[in-house]
């Protein structure tokens, strides 16, 4: 016993780091950091290329309605239309997507509520191209009657007000598709959401007598409000951002209408994607300029939607 | 007796089971009889009195005319609040199906018009030799196919290590960094890729020009997000535990992390990967303005104008001068399609087989309220 004690030294017990950690603890913080590097990168890079622009043509750059082969160049229509073309899909994703949202939660068994998730991540994954290319071709047929009725009926209306015949490769039709682009991502996270509602409160409801419905209107729609609030607006900076689809199917314009179902429309992205290939100088600058704007705007729209999910009650904890 | 007797055996359960839809006799008959009267009501209204027409708004006016209908002979039944449930109980039900047959149409729409155009040499030939006149099965996807391939292999090349050591550092949860990290990170996922294309062709091809590397560069921006949250939410989940025993047998944190940490979520993260994957095989706009598009055969990818599935599929039918071209476009379309449902599936085997779970939103339910 004595004879071994004394051969065997007590392991030694390290507290600090040793230097294989702090090289790998490195490597970590060092990656961590390169991501914030790469998004300042790219603000910056956009900055420098759009700075050109914006001193030649000011504040006017983001409410002249021209875009001419030299400048000046303006992107007021281009940025109603992107807006114009984000709220229409919201408006159609929002609804369907909630719907979706407490179809999972409440109504469907679980086999066919894990069926249901799986499709919608494949509606997520499946790329904006199949969406751009199934909506102009298969889509657009079948919606412009629909535009021609609501014109023709609701057309005291100013937004389904046409001039003229024309009803394809409109804002209202290029909205239907995002629309269906963002549902994925307002429907996970509004999922999320009510998934998290208070049990005791739902049975309480139920206790009392109330109907189901009455129990998503009590309860569960009113706690997940900052989730859908904060969803809707995420939902809303995707489709901001949406490119092909909007390329694919709107006819470009520079001039601002209120009437949505008529052809004609256009994005910010929809307009860098199809002028970046031959543009040349100050063209390349302003394109820049647009690029920025769209940037930033993406950016502020999707941090806000962030803090809201994550300051509200619903919200805390739920991975965006 | 025998009823008290029955209830006090009877399993407690979460949620109190209410009106099943289409349960008992009369809800059946209410639910037939609307969808018929209201049928009869639309087809008169919509199709003979209003000069309007197309299967997609009488479809709508039915739906429509169906719920008021059943609203209407619920009430006469049962009273508005019933009434009321059961018309957005059966609201919510269509809606849910209608997002289902509509993505079942626009699989089947491609499948079907892809398979129209589909022949071998689609994927060995260029377009370096065809015209808008050649029939739509001249000429194929090859040089576009090895784009993809190199352009997506670069980025997976740049992001995955980048992304998983982002996770690490972000699900070890320690330091300042880590708010800002995880800030930005949510931030880059709602970058729009054309601006990421706007961006590498304002750092990049302006001064080297368009070539594959750029638009590998590109995707890697947008798989990156993509890549680092999954694999985050799925290092987080390793017990710790697991954690606790390698540091208690003396290895260093790298040790631990390398050999314990990362091979015990190892499914979880290739399913992080094959997302990010399937973001960046599918993505057109940041390719616009870095790979730029090309008609032949371009193997080089640190070198010229290439093509890719996305951009030839892009091109195609924006032309879309003649059927041809379109048919083309449908024909890449279903080629890219099946790429991503190959690693979409693969995704989701990898995940099953994952030994931690990965997080299923409804497992919430019991630990509702408690943030983690």
């Amino acid at each position: 016993m004595t004879t071994t004690s004394s051969t065997v030294e007590p392991r030694l017990l390290l507290s600090a780091p040793t230097r294989g950690d702090r090289v790998f603890r490195g490597v970590l913080s060092g990656s961590a950091s390169l991501t914030m590097v790469i998004l300042a990168l790219i603000g910056l890079y956009l900055l420098s290329g759009a700075l050109p622009e914006l001193r030649a043509d000011g504040l006017s750059f983001f409410t002249s309605l021209r875009w001419t082969e030299l400048g000046p160049f303006g992107i007021g229509a281009v940025l109603y239309w992107t807006v114009v073309i984000a709220l229409i899909s919201l408006f159609i994703a929002l609804p369907v997507s909630l719907a979706l949202a407490l179809a999972i939660t409440q109504y469907a068994s679980a086999r066919v509520a894990a069926v249901l998730t799986i499709l919608i991540d494949l509606l997520a994954a499946l790329p904006s191209l199949i969406f751009g290319i199934w909506g102009l071709i298969f889509l657009q047929p079948r919606l412009v009657p629909v535009s021609e009725w609501l014109s023709q009926h609701l057309s005291f209306i100013p937004i389904f007000n046409v001039h003229g015949t024309n009803f394809k490769s409109s804002a209202f039709i290029a909205g239907v598709v995002s629309s269906l682009m963002i549902m994925p991502i307002i429907t996970s996270i509004a999922r999320e959401v009510f998934s998290r509602s208070p049990q005791g409160e739902v049975e309480a409801a139920y206790a009392l007598g109330a109907t189901r419905w009455s129990v998503i209107k009590t309860v569960i729609l009113p706690f997940g409000r900052g989730g859908i609030v904060g969803g809707a607006m995420l939902g809303l900076g995707r489709a901001l951002g949406e490119t092909i689809v909007v390329v694919l199917i709107v006819s470009p314009t520079f001039l601002i209408s209120p009437r949505i179902l008529e052809s004609g429309a256009n994005s910010v992205a929809a307009l860098i994607a199809l002028r970046i290939g031959e543009a040349h100088g100050i063209a390349v600058n302003a394109l820049m300029a647009a690029g920025l704007t769209l940037f930033v705007v993406t950016l502020l729209v999707n941090m806000i939607a962030s803090a809201i999910v994550s300051r509200s009650r619903s919200g805390a904890g739920v991975e965006l | 007796m025998t009823l008290i007797e029955d209830t006090s055996t009877r399993p407690v359960r979460s949620l109190p089971s209410p009106r099943r839809l289409g349960g008992g006799r009369t809800e059946r008959w209410v639910l037939l009889l609307s969808a018929a009267s209201s049928f009869a009501l639309v087809w008169v209204a919509y199709e003979n009195l209003t000069p309007a027409s197309g299967i997609v708004g009488f479809v709508l006016c039915w739906i429509v005319a169906f719920l008021a209908m059943v609203w209407l002979a619920e009430r006469e039944l049962h009273g508005s609040t019933a009434a009321t449930d059961r018309t957005m109980g059966l609201l919510i039900v269509l809606v849910g199906a209608a997002v289902v047959a509509t993505l079942a149409t626009i699989l089947g729409t491609v499948v079907v018009q892809g398979l129209k155009a589909m022949h071998l040499t689609f994927f060995s030939t260029t377009m370096a030799k065809t015209g808008p006149l050649s029939k739509a099965t001249d000429g194929g996807a090859l040089h576009s196919i090895i784009g993809t391939f190199e352009q997506v292999g670069i980025a997976t090349t740049i992001s995955v290590p980048l992304s998983l050591a982002t996770a690490v550092f972000l699900s070890e949860g320690r330091g300042r960094l880590v708010r800002p990290v995880r800030t930005v990170v949510d931030a880059m996922s709602g970058v729009p890729s054309i601006v990421a294309g706007l961006f590498i062709y304002a750092a990049w091809v302006l001064r080297f020009g368009f070539s594959g590397l750029a638009a590998g560069f590109a995707l890697s921006i947008l798989m990156l997000p993509t890549v680092t949250r999954t694999s985050e939410e799925v290092l987080r989940l390793v017990p710790s535990g697991l954690k606790e025993a390698g540091f208690a047998l003396g290895s260093p944190r790298w040790r631990t992390t390398l050999f314990v940490v990362l091979p015990t979520a190892r499914s979880g993260l290739v399913t992080a990967i094959l997302l990010g994957v399937a973001r960046a095989v599918g993505d057109t706009a940041a390719l616009i303005a870095t790979a730029a598009g090309f008609d032949s055969l371009n193997l080089n990818p640190f070198h010229g104008q290439q093509d890719s599935l996305p951009l030839f599929v892009y091109k195609q039918i924006r032309i879309g001068l003649v059927d041809s071209q379109t048919q083309r476009a449908w024909t890449g379309a279903l080629v890219l399609l099946g790429i991503v449902l190959v690693l979409f599936v693969l995704a989701r085997i990898a995940s099953s087989g994952q030994k931690v779970r990965l997080p299923r939103r409804r497992r919430s339910r019991s630990t509702q309220g408690a943030p983690e």
